[in-house]
Formats: structure tokens, C-alpha cells, sequence
């Protein structure tokens, strides 16, 4: 079992991973972001939801006639991720929401430019004191 | 079963369940008692488990009564009963000053839900440490993170927002990293117990499966500690996060990220394959050596003072990570040693920049001008525990990097004992930049009068500065503890 053909599933999840990766980096929308950190989590939980199939395996009910069943642990396990990429992605949203009500935007851009004119803001508002500090 | 059999997990289980109890009552002061109540408990709990397990036994607590490795076990070493002891003293005592500067930088209404998140992320981090679940670690660390950017979020500036986004983005990242390494090991081993998964290991370690699961796991952990050039997330997310947050995060946080490094590194990997067969200790060695000198370099041109101790912490990271690159007994033990020293200073540091922002607003190196009269207490504090960051004996830091420089000087590494140094140098132009202002920089007339801090503060902070000094005279249990534990985990891993 080697080369792609054997290795479909994996390389599927690869992509998928990568091509959220991808999509979290190049993006400059934060919702963009999000949807693609959603994409990068959720190729790690088809990436352990096939690691536990096993072959002609079954369902893991015990049963007559059954010798071969698929590992159930992998896919209890992912359950509790799938909870937590839930929670990310509310976590993140809700952020957003906020990020939105302070700036006017969810440009990345645009944040970092209104954040950069503040700043500049204060430094001219500073200099402009006289008995400064001098920094 | 008595209580103190218990106490594994009720160290977690506290602040766990108070959490929601804050949402239930959704009153400022009563949030803040049970905050108060529930770190103070479990602190008394890891203290009793350091007295159980100082003797060097480790205690192996079965969670629902099933046994390991089919189990989760929690399992309480020396290790892990030292970082216990760290995050929850520090819980603890951010607690006591979090009172009044909560009150004044996070909206009232919001104040019981604050404390909510913030009892969450102590959960998880105290999870992480107790726990000897691999997949566990990853659900504790999720529970932390995500409570951790909620209360980042609640910073007054609206800059805050952008900075839990960032560190949003960056954590889950390095979590699913994590997730993706274990799953690794997972795939290779079938199983999920720390102990069992560093004695099936080594069978199975020269697969290409496992090394990728080894890359995984590092590059993620390395994204939770800031490791250089991993650290992006931290500067923004410590200078707007409210104060109490910075000072409880930069104390645990990073800390416990450490600890993770170390178990996965030494522990289940074992030091023979991560620092032998895999490049690892050149890594870090190159990395947290970048990483001390370029982030004490930037530290060194910030106008704001939080976010210049913020990059004073990834430099710290990166003395911590140059420790386990010698993959020594010497060099380990200066890493916990100073995981525990570097907790005492940047908690005490950001305490105080935390009292100055409650009598002065804001924390940029022009509000200190003069405050060495104006809150002598506070800037006198500020000004021991930078000592204790530079390295000055007999303060805490000078025996954490004295026994590094013991450590790379075992080994004939003498340009890197220089690093340390001209680290500790850079430390001294950026502390010395803070005090110059405050002491010698006068302020003008019509300066509004500025109150010395109230006690509830001046209180934990001194209690941290003491024990920098406390630490930096009487090394018997921090220098004892940290050496033990490092001769354990290169000894059990092997």
C-alpha cells in the first residue's frame, strides 16, 4: 500500500489542509480567514475519521458473523475536535462582529491602516506639547 | 477513597466548575470571590500534591476508575507538581490584584463573564500540566486558548480585538498541528497514554510517519510558546489584553507551553530520537539564540512599556528553549528553573505596568516620566524585578542563567555563554530606559496628582518581587526541584 492510489485518503486531506492553509494566509478578509481555518481543522478530522476504517471493517457493534470491525476511537476522538472547531469558529465570528463595530471593516487593510493613522495621530499630538519628555 | 486521593483532579475540577458558577450569578463581586475562592483552593491542592510527590513518587490518578492505557490517567510527577505549583500561585495572586483593575479596564456588566473566561483558562492550562492523556493535552490546551482569546478581546483598546484575532488564528493553527501529530503517533502506536506511547515509540521511530508526527507536534507546540520566529501573536496580544490578563498569561501561559515541549520532546519521544536522530537540539539552539538577541534588539525600541516586557518574554522563551537544545541535566534543569524564575519576574513586571495603568491610564514610556516619586512602591517593584530579568545577583534570574551558563560551558559552547550575556546586556539598556525616565525625567506642574497603588495591588506584587529575591538566596527547593525533574525526564525517556 503505497504510491497515491494507496494513499488517497491522505493525500485528500493534505489538500484540503493545504489549500486552507492557503486560503487563512492569502486571504485579507477576515471571514475569508475563518472560513479557511474552518477547512484547515476540518481535513484533520477526515484525516483521523479514515485513519480508524479498517478494511471490510464494520460498524463496532458486536454482532454474529462479524470478525473485523472499524476502530471506533479515532471517531470519538475527532467528536471532541469537531466541538472545538465549533467553538473556533463562534469564537472567531464573534470576534469579527465586534472587529466590525470598532473599525468599520473586516479588511485586514483596512485595520491595520486605521490602527497605523492612530498611532501616527498620537505621536503628532504628543510632539506637539511643549515640557515633553523627549522619547 | 479519601479527598486527598482526589487531588489530581480537583486541582483542575475547581476552577473548572466555577467557571460557569460566575456565569450564574453574573455579579461583579461575587464573580470575582469565586474567581478568588476557586484559584486560592486550588492552589492549597498542588501545594499538598508538591508535598506528596517532593519524595520523587510519581501519583497516577484514574479518571472514572479506569485503568491506564485504556483509561485517561492523570499522572502528577515532579514536573508537573512544580508547574502546578507555578500557574496556581500565580492564579492566585493575579487574582488578589485583578480586583480593583478589573473594575476599571473591562466594562461592568461584562465583569462576572470575564472572570468566567479567565477561570477557564486557568482550567485548561492546570488540565494540560495535570493530565498524562495525549489527546487530553489537546483538549485542555483548546479549552485555554479559546477561553484566552475571549478575555484578550475585553482589553479596553479596540486594538485588543485585532490582537485575539491574530492569536485566534495562529493558536488554532498550532493546536491542529498538535492534533495532526498526535494523530500521527496515534496511527502508529494505538494508543493515547503518554507512558505507553513513549514505550511503543521507540519500535516504531524510524518511520517517516512518526517524524512527520514529530515535525507536526513541535511546529505546533512552538507556535503555542512563541517560540522565534513563531511569536508573532504575542507582542499585540499581551500590550492590549487588560492588565491582569497580560500578567497571568505571561506567567502560565507560555510556561505551560514549555511544559508540553518538554514532555512530548524528552518524554515520549525520548531525548536519544528528538535531540539525537532528529536535528531538534540544533534547531532550537539557532532559534532561541535569534530569538534572545533580535526580540531583546526590538525590545529595546518600544515606546510601549507592556509590549516591550512583551518582547522581553520571547527573548526568555528563547533562553528556555537554548536549555533543552544541551540536552543536559544541567541544561534542562535551567530551563524549568527558570520557566519558574522568569514566572516570579514577568508576573511581578506586568503586576506593576498593571498598577500603573490603573493610577496612570496607559503604560507608554512617557506616562513614567517621574512616577519614582510619584508611586515609589509601584516603579521601586518594577525596578527589582527588572533586576532579577537582567540577571543581577542575588535576584532569582541570576541563578536560572548561571546554571545555563554552567550548562553550555559543559559542554564547550562558550560563544553561546556570550549570547547569554550580551542578552542579559540588552535586558539592562532596555530595563535602565524605564528607570532613567522614571527617576530622572521630571514631570511638568500641571501634571494631575497620581495616588501611590492600593494595597490589593502593592500586596501580590511584593509578594513576587520577595520571592525573586527569596529565589535568588535559597535555591535548595526551586534549583533541587528543576534538577530532579530534568535528571527524570533525560533518565525515563532514553
Amino acid at each position: 500500500m503505497s504510491g497515491i492510489p494507496g494513499l488517497l485518503n491522505y493525500w485528500v486531506a493534505v489538500f484540503l489542509m493545504m489549500a486552507g492553509f492557503y486560503v487563512v494566509i492569502a486571504q485579507g478578509n477576515l471571514i475569508k480567514k475563518l472560513v479557511g481555518l474552518g477547512l484547515f481543522q476540518t481535513s484533520v478530522f477526515i484525516f483521523y475519521i479514515t485513519v480508524g476504517k479498517v478494511s471490510g471493517g464494520n460498524a463496532p457493534i458486536l454482532s454474529e458473523g462479524i470478525t473485523a470491525y472499524s476502530n471506533p476511537l479515532p471517531h470519538v476522538l475527532i467528536l471532541t475536535a469537531i466541538v472545538v472547531g465549533v467553538a473556533t469558529t463562534a469564537v472567531g465570528l464573534a470576534l469579527v462582529v465586534r472587529i466590525q463595530e470598532a473599525y468599520g471593516s473586516v479588511e485586514e487593510d483596512d485595520i491595520n491602516d486605521a490602527d497605523q493613522e492612530a498611532e501616527l495621530a498620537l505621536t503628532r499630538q504628543h510632539d506637539g506639547k511643549p515640557g515633553d519628555a523627549g522619547t | 477513597m479519601t479527598l486527598p486521593d482526589h487531588l489530581p483532579v480537583l486541582v483542575v475540577l475547581l476552577p473548572l466548575l466555577s467557571a460557569p458558577l460566575c456565569i450564574l450569578v453574573d455579579r461583579p463581586r461575587a464573580g470575582w470571590l469565586i474567581a478568588l475562592i476557586a484559584s486560592w483552593l486550588s492552589f492549597a491542592a498542588s501545594v499538598a500534591l508538591m508535598v506528596q510527590v517532593s519524595g520523587g513518587e510519581t501519583i497516577s490518578y484514574h479518571l472514572g476508575g479506569w485503568a491506564p492505557p485504556w483509561g485517561i490517567e492523570y499522572r502528577i510527577d515532579l514536573l508537573a507538581a512544580f508547574v502546578l505549583l507555578i500557574v496556581t500561585g500565580m492564579a492566585s495572586l493575579v487574582m488578589v490584584f485583578a480586583r480593583h483593575s478589573v473594575v476599571d479596564e473591562v466594562p461592568e456588566e461584562r465583569i462576572a463573564r470575564f472572570y468566567a473566561a479567565l477561570l477557564l483558562v486557568f482550567a485548561g492550562l492546570v488540565g494540560i500540566v495535570a493530565t498524562g492523556d495525549a489527546f487530553n493535552v489537546f483538549v485542555f490546551l483548546e479549552i485555554s486558548s479559546l477561553a484566552s482569546y475571549a478575555v484578550i478581546s475585553m482589553g479596553r483598546d479596540r486594538r485588543a480585538l485585532n490582537a485575539a484575532f491574530q492569536y485566534l488564528v495562529m493558536g488554532t493553527i498550532g493546536a491542529t498541528f498538535i492534533l495532526i501529530g498526535i494523530g500521527f503517533l496515534y496511527m502508529m502506536t494505538g494508543t493515547l497514554n503518554m507512558l505507553d506511547l513513549a514505550a511503543r515509540l521507540p519500535e516504531v521511530s524510524d518511520t517517516r510517519t512518526v517524524r512527520a508526527g514529530f515535525a507536526f507536534l513541535t511546529v505546533g507546540i512552538g507556535l503555542k510558546l512563541a517560540m522565534f520566529p513563531l511569536h508573532l501573536w504575542l507582542p499585540n496580544a499581551y500590550a492590549y489584553a487588560p492588565s491582569a490578563v497580560t500578567a497571568f498569561l505571561a506567567a502560565t501561559a507560555t510556561k505551560v507551553a514549555v511544559y508540553v515541549l518538554l514532555r512530548f520532546v524528552l518524554e515520549i519521544f525520548g531525548a536519544e530520537f528528538s535531540l539525537g536522530a532528529m536535528p531538534l537540539d540544533l534547531i532550537l539552539m539557532v532559534l532561541g539564540t535569534i530569538g534572545i538577541l533580535s526580540a531583546s534588539l526590538v525590545a529595546v525600541f518600544q515606546h510601549d512599556v507592556k509590549r516591550m516586557f512583551a518582547y522581553s518574554s520571547v527573548a526568555q522563551i528563547g533562553y528556555m528553549l537554548l536549555g533543552i537544545s544541551l540536552a543536559s541535566t544541567t541544561g534542562v534543569g535551567a530551563t524549568i528553573l527558570h520557566v519558574f524564575n522568569h514566572a516570579l519576574m514577568k508576573g511581578a513586571l506586568f503586576l506593576a505596568l498593571g498598577a500603573v495603568a490603573y493610577r496612570i491610564g496607559a503604560v507608554t514610556l512617557r506616562d513614567f516620566a517621574g512616577l519614582g516619586r510619584r508611586m515609589p512602591w509601584t516603579m521601586a517593584a518594577i525596578v527589582f524585578s527588572g533586576l532579577s530579568m537582567i540577571g543581577v545577583p542575588p535576584t532569582a534570574g541570576f541563578v536560572s542563567k548561571w546554571y545555563l551558563v554552567l550548562g553550555t560551558l559543559e559542554q564547550g559552547l562558550w560563544p553561546l555563554a556570550v549570547l547569554i550575556l550580551i542578552g542579559s546586556l540588552l535586558a539592562l539598556i532596555y530595563v535602565w530606559r524605564l528607570v532613567e525616565t522614571a527617576y530622572f525625567d521630571s514631570v511638568g506642574d500641571d501634571a494631575p496628582p497620581v495616588r501611590e497603588a492600593p494595597a490589593s495591588m502593592l500586596i501580590p506584587i511584593w509578594i513576587l518581587v520577595a520571592a525573586n529575591f527569596y529565589f535568588g538566596l535559597y535555591t535548595d527547593f526551586s534549583v533541587g526541584t528543576a534538577m530532579r525533574a530534568a535528571s527524570a525526564l533525560l533518565g525515563g525517556g532514553g
